[in-house]
């Protein structure tokens, strides 16, 4: 099982914690088409190998986290408290 | 090549003189009409119904392990027609037929075994849409019914029907014509008819890169050389995204493992395949005698084929709330497949925005029991070069018109 170092509460196993998805920078919905927000809502880079995610720690403190991952290693490089808000790459 | 037959197995049987290989070795040619990227049943399919419906034979399937050795190796082989959406009966059950002509079609047996497949309701609102399920496949002419728990009972013996258990069996929905299928036997059956037709199938052979110019493709780089084509389909699961990368198109497509176990094998004693959505488990006897278990797929995006403790651990907590009798079944294996999810459950098959640049991809834990009608629909739009009807709904651009398919109720899980 891979384990995530919770800036929290240290090291802890996967299954605390719930994927949410690739790190993005949601559009203004005032300012964009449809086609823009659809490539937000839809679209992703999907990497094998290094990319940036939000996980949240469901388990444990309850706080959304940034996480670099290797998607083909499943080794975890990084793991940082994001701003307020939405989770920023 | 020969045809095999019951005198054919008496012939080599007497004579001991091996048999001739299935298919063959070729050198890569500088050009081909169309070039399929990924040798499994989808690619494969695409390749053989090309060149036994369409005449076109010139077609190279480039696999960059060996055939069989991505999704159509790993899956659990069910196979079933009764979905939620019209669209999506019509589409499996179009697979589902192809594949009882198969043995006969390919002149090899892939032992489609049709001993029904029953999907556990363990709450009202299951129970609900499984109802809901029978009627529209039955408006579609699928033989698929609502039955009691007691009738569950009578066809699984072995299943714990009680009151008692923690999620207790209220009903199922039945599907008589469901069942398990010899998964490398439909890819080496159609490996093995594509060849015999002059498709080259080019095994370790990578894709590195894919050649686009003025707006449609031009070739492939292959870790064996260059390659000119007009035509290139992604037929490849789990690769799906960086295929498609290639050609510059961005896919709505996240890649996760799904987890599979494999028991010693036992007496027969299990008929249909068992489904359990709340259990998130499916289960089957193959005709070895083992028992194969699935699962839903991990819970994030890895392109990591590693198995972890903490399925097996819940999977085997699940099998035994069903049939807690397999308490002493020994697991001998567990494995994973990479499935590349898509935002809808359902697949994307098409042209994209880069011309002759195909895809027949995204199809999630369900991609198995399509081989046939995928491979079949592929060939016709590229022989025909216009989408056929039957797949025009998955079409990649539906994300960006909004018009997204909702398969999720029948496709999660319930293999």
């Amino acid at each position: 099982m891979i384990q995530i170092p919770c800036p929290h509460c240290g090291e802890r196993n996967v299954s605390e914690f719930q994927y949410v998805g690739e790190a993005l920078t949601r559009p203004n919905p005032d300012g964009v088409g449809p086609e823009q927000w659809r490539s937000y809502l839809y679209l992703r880079s999907n990497p094998a190998g290094p990319t940036v995610e939000s996980w949240f720690h469901r388990a444990g403190c309850r706080r959304y986290l940034k996480v670099e991952r290797d998607t083909v290693t499943n080794e975890v490089t990084s793991v940082t408290l994001p701003g307020r808000g939405a989770p920023q790459p | 090549m020969g045809r095999y037959s019951a005198f054919d197995l008496a012939r080599h049987g007497v004579a001991r003189n091996g048999w001739p290989r299935a298919w063959h070795n070729h050198d890569l040619r500088r050009a081909y009409d169309v070039v399929v990227v990924g040798g499994g049943v989808h690619g494969l399919a695409t390749a053989y119904y090309l060149a036994a419906r369409h005449g076109i034979s010139n077609v190279a399937v480039l696999e960059k392990g060996y055939i069989g050795s991505g999704g159509s190796g790993r899956n659990t082989a069910i196979i079933r027609s009764n979905y939620l959406t019209p669209e999506g009966v019509r589409f499996y059950d179009r697979s589902l037929k192809l594949y009882e002509s198969l043995s006969t079609e390919l002149n090899f047996n892939v032992m489609f075994s049709q001993r029904g497949h029953l999907t556990l309701a363990h709450n009202d609102s299951s129970l609900r849409t499984m109802r809901w399920r029978a009627e529209v496949n039955k408006l579609e002419g699928i033989d698929s019914e609502v039955i009691s728990a007691p009738q569950v009972k009578e066809l699984v013996p072995y299943l714990d029907t009680s009151s008692e258990a923690r999620y207790p069996v209220l009903g199922a929905l039945y599907h008589p014509p469901g069942g398990i299928i010899r998964h490398d036997a439909v890819v080496w059956g159609y490996a093995r008819a594509a060849d015999s037709r002059g498709v080259h199938i080019h095994q370790n052979t990578e894709v590195l890169g894919i050649d686009v110019a003025g707006g449609a493709v031009r070739g492939v780089a292959t870790s064996g050389g260059k390659v000119a084509t007009p035509v290139v389909v992604n037929a490849t699961a789990g690769w799906a995204t960086l295929i498609s990368d290639m050609a510059g198109v961005t896919m709505p497509i996240t890649t996760s493992p799904l987890q599979a176990a494999v028991t010693e094998p036992v007496r027969p004693f299990l008929g249909p395949v068992i489904v359990s959505g709340s259990l998130h488990v499916y289960l089957s006897q193959t005709d070895r005698g083992e028992l194969v278990f699935g699962s839903a797929v991990d819970p994030f995006p890895s392109y990591s084929m590693r198995g972890s403790l903490d399925f097996i651990e819940s999977l085997a907590g699940h099998v035994l709330e069903l049939m807690p009798s397999l308490a002493k079944m020994r697991v001998l294996r567990q494995w994973a497949g990479l499935c590349d999810m898509t935002p809808d459950y359902s697949p994307i098959m098409g042209q994209t925005p880069v011309e002759g640049f195909l895809v027949d991809v995204g199809w999630g834990t369900y991609g198995f029991k399509a081989g046939p009608v995928a491979g079949e629909a592929m060939a016709q739009l590229i022989a025909e070069g216009k989408t056929p009807e039957l797949i025009a709904g998955f079409s990649l651009d539906r994300f960006m018109r909004g018009e997204l398919l909702g398969e999720k109720g029948a496709a999660a899980v319930g293999h």
